[in-house]
């Protein structure tokens, strides 16, 4: 690890720095029971970084996801994106962020059945309040970028799995986010068709784009050039790799 | 979210989910329907009262002195002892109303009784035996279709002939004309010299079943004892000069009953007004009832939409999970499931107040009731209507503003 600040509470981070988590901690209250999922995780991701989140089922890593991702807020701990502290936001500051600076890619895709591929791309512009011929320009952009330009009426049930996975790509990418977060993003996906989704990835990653991806598997997070593991809530390992 | 876009896509869920949706419009369809339906024959009678009732069959600045009112609702037994008790007006009062007048008007004696007219083998029963005073035509708006009316001389002098309402003639000679034929009532043998214009019907009773026969002519005998009437009419130019009229038929007759000032009239001055506020008190009744029944369905329309919405809120927890995760705040995914809610209940309103329309149409075509469409009544049907949609859907819009996306999102 090149370029790593030294954190204190009360610093900034560096402006080349999208993502920096300090003792981020996350305890859930289960019946009673409370449950440290994460217990102290200090992390930096720069712009354009690529990296792999891994680690066993428990290990905290679908925890880190949801706060890096700006669905739950820590129990403790600072969380830093893109220049802005969002780990004490509110609700709807944080929904504002997420549409912002977040494109998520999910396993399950999560596509609107009953929407064309364009308007599932659309709906982050939506709620970004943008004017409806703006939408379906930037939508449009934003499939041809994966190259679904011809399947923009299709919907989600006339599209494999690799072209939806594709469409939910686009919707991560449509509001120029600073990061984008995929969650086991080949998890349904035959390996010739996670192939395909992963040359997407590398594409936008040399285009410029920060990937933050968490999976169970290597041969995926083999893709990433940088790869965290996590074990028991913790930080097991951090390290670069040949691409 | 703009509103806009919140009601785009609550038109689409309605329109991909067709039958969830008309079930859950059904009860706002109902009641708005019914509302309008109901509210058009208020409104129809209620025309029907002033316009055709008042200005036709009453007459125009017309009263008519009576020994009590004519239509009055809810009358106490004691009240109507009272009236029971009073004096009948006689002909010495018409008459002495006739000479006191200084106002032109036109006048007319009239006194009536079912009684039975027979032709040969024919006979009518059940019908008004009129015997009135020439006027009595113009003043009620009677225009003989056949033949003529019965000239002063005939009514001066009690000649036994008979005007025919247009059933009596039906009835009695079926498609011959019945002028110089002799119809019998009571065993007395009457001349036909007319027949009024069909009248048709008021609330389903019929109105031209009917005969009208002179004043003085043996009939009066039938309709009331010796020199009493059953009341006199009284038609002026103007309804200052009917006002004026009136003042001076009370005191006649206050002078004739030797009234003190300090007692009430004990007769009755009629107009159509009195007819009106009759019909006003039954008006206001249905006023009273009527919201009741459309409340009803509309509380029941909310309920089941509410349900409805709940059950889409459970069936989409994903979708709003991803919708908060993409960017949607609180407000955004309330205001999405308020703007279905609401819409399906304007949908349901918006068929409603076709059905009502119909309904109205029906109404006026295939019964004796007068329907007669108000526009308020659909404004206020659909603005009712958008109302429960959006009241019964804040309970469910704000559960799934409340998800939690994290969750929402796991769900399968």
């Amino acid at each position: 690890m090149t370029l790593a600040q030294t954190f204190r509470t009360g610093d900034t981070p560096l402006p080349n720095i999208i993502i920096l988590t300090h003792k981020l901690t996350r305890a859930y209250d289960m019946g009673g029971e409370v449950v440290r999922a994460l217990q102290g995780v200090s992390v930096q991701i720069h712009k354009n970084e690529y990296v792999a989140v891994m680690g066993p089922s428990g290990s905290g890593k679908s925890t880190l996801m949801n706060l890096i991702g700006c669905l739950d807020t820590p129990t403790s701990g600072e969380y830093w994106l893109n220049g802005q502290k969002v780990s004490d936001l509110d609700d709807d500051e944080l929904a504002r962020i997420r549409n912002k600076e977040i494109g998520f890619v999910f396993q399950t895709f999560n596509l609107l059945p009953r929407a064309s591929a364009l308007h599932n791309v659309e709906l982050p512009l939506i709620y970004a309040g943008a004017g409806a011929r703006e939408r379906r320009a930037r939508a449009a952009r934003a499939l041809e970028r994966v190259g679904l330009g011809d399947r923009m009426e299709h919907r989600p049930n006339e599209l494999s799995g690799g072209q939806r996975q594709r469409v939910a790509i686009a919707r991560a990418l449509v509001n120029d986010p600073s990061i984008l977060l995929a969650d086991e993003p080949t998890g349904n996906l035959d390996s010739t068709t996670s192939g395909e989704i992963m040359a997407v990835f590398r594409d936008l990653h040399r285009q410029g784009q920060t990937i933050v991806m968490v999976t169970h598997e290597h041969d995926i997070a083999a893709h990433a050039a940088r790869v965290v593991t996590l074990r028991d809530g913790l930080i097991a390992s951090d390290q670069l790799q040949a691409a | 979210m703009p509103v806009f876009e919140a009601l785009r896509l609550a038109l689409q869920t309605i329109r991909t989910q067709k039958l969830k949706s008309g079930f859950s419009l059904l009860g706002v369809f109902i009641g708005v329907a019914s509302l309008i339906g109901a509210w058009s024959i208020v409104n129809g009678v209620n025309r029907y009262m002033t316009e055709k009732f008042a200005q036709t069959l009453f007459g125009v600045n017309t009263f008519q002195l009576r020994r009590r009112p004519m239509f009055t609702p809810n009358v106490p037994d004691s009240v109507w002892r009272a009236w029971a008790r009073r004096p009948r007006i006689r002909f010495s009062d018409a008459e002495a109303l006739t000479a006191g007048f200084t106002v032109p008007v036109v006048t007319a004696w009239q006194s009536s009784e079912n009684n039975t007219v027979t032709y040969r083998d024919k006979t009518a029963r059940d019908i008004e035996l009129t015997a009135a005073s020439e006027r009595y035509f113009e003043i009620k708006n009677l225009r003989v279709a056949i033949g003529r009316a019965f000239t002063s001389q005939e009514n001066r002098s009690g000649a036994a002939v008979a005007v025919l309402g247009d059933a009596v003639a039906q009835r009695l000679f079926v498609d011959r004309s019945p002028l110089d034929r002799s119809v019998r009532i009571a065993g007395t043998a009457y001349r036909v010299i007319g027949v009024v214009e069909r009248q048709g019907s008021i609330l389903g009773f019929p109105l031209d079943r009917f005969v009208v026969v002179p004043a003085l002519s043996p009939a009066q005998n039938l309709v009331n004892p010796p020199g009493i009437l059953d009341a006199f009419l009284v038609k002026a130019q103007s309804e200052p000069e009917m006002r004026l009229a009136m003042d001076q038929a009370e005191g006649i007759m206050r002078s004739r009953r030797h009234l003190r000032p300090r007692q009430d009239d004990n007769f009755a001055l009629d107009t159509s007004e009195g007819v009106q506020r009759f019909w006003a008190g039954i008006s206001r009744i249905l006023v009273v009832v009527l919201p009741g029944v459309v409340l009803v369905s509309l509380v029941i329309g909310g309920i089941v939409i509410m349900n409805i919405m709940l059950m889409a809120v459970a069936e989409r927890t994903r979708e709003i999970g991803l919708r908060k995760s993409l960017g949607a705040r609180r407000r955004d995914v309330l205001r999405q499931f308020l703007a279905e809610s609401a819409a399906i209940a304007t949908v349901g309103a918006a068929f409603g107040v076709v059905a009502g329309i119909g309904l109205t149409l029906l109404i006026g075509a295939a019964s004796p009731l007068p329907a007669s469409l108000s526009p308020v009544s659909i404004v206020l049907g659909v603005v009712m209507g958008a109302g429960v949609g959006v009241v019964a859907g804040v309970y469910p819009a704000s559960r799934a503003a409340r998800l939690d996306p994290i969750a929402a999102l796991r769900q399968e």
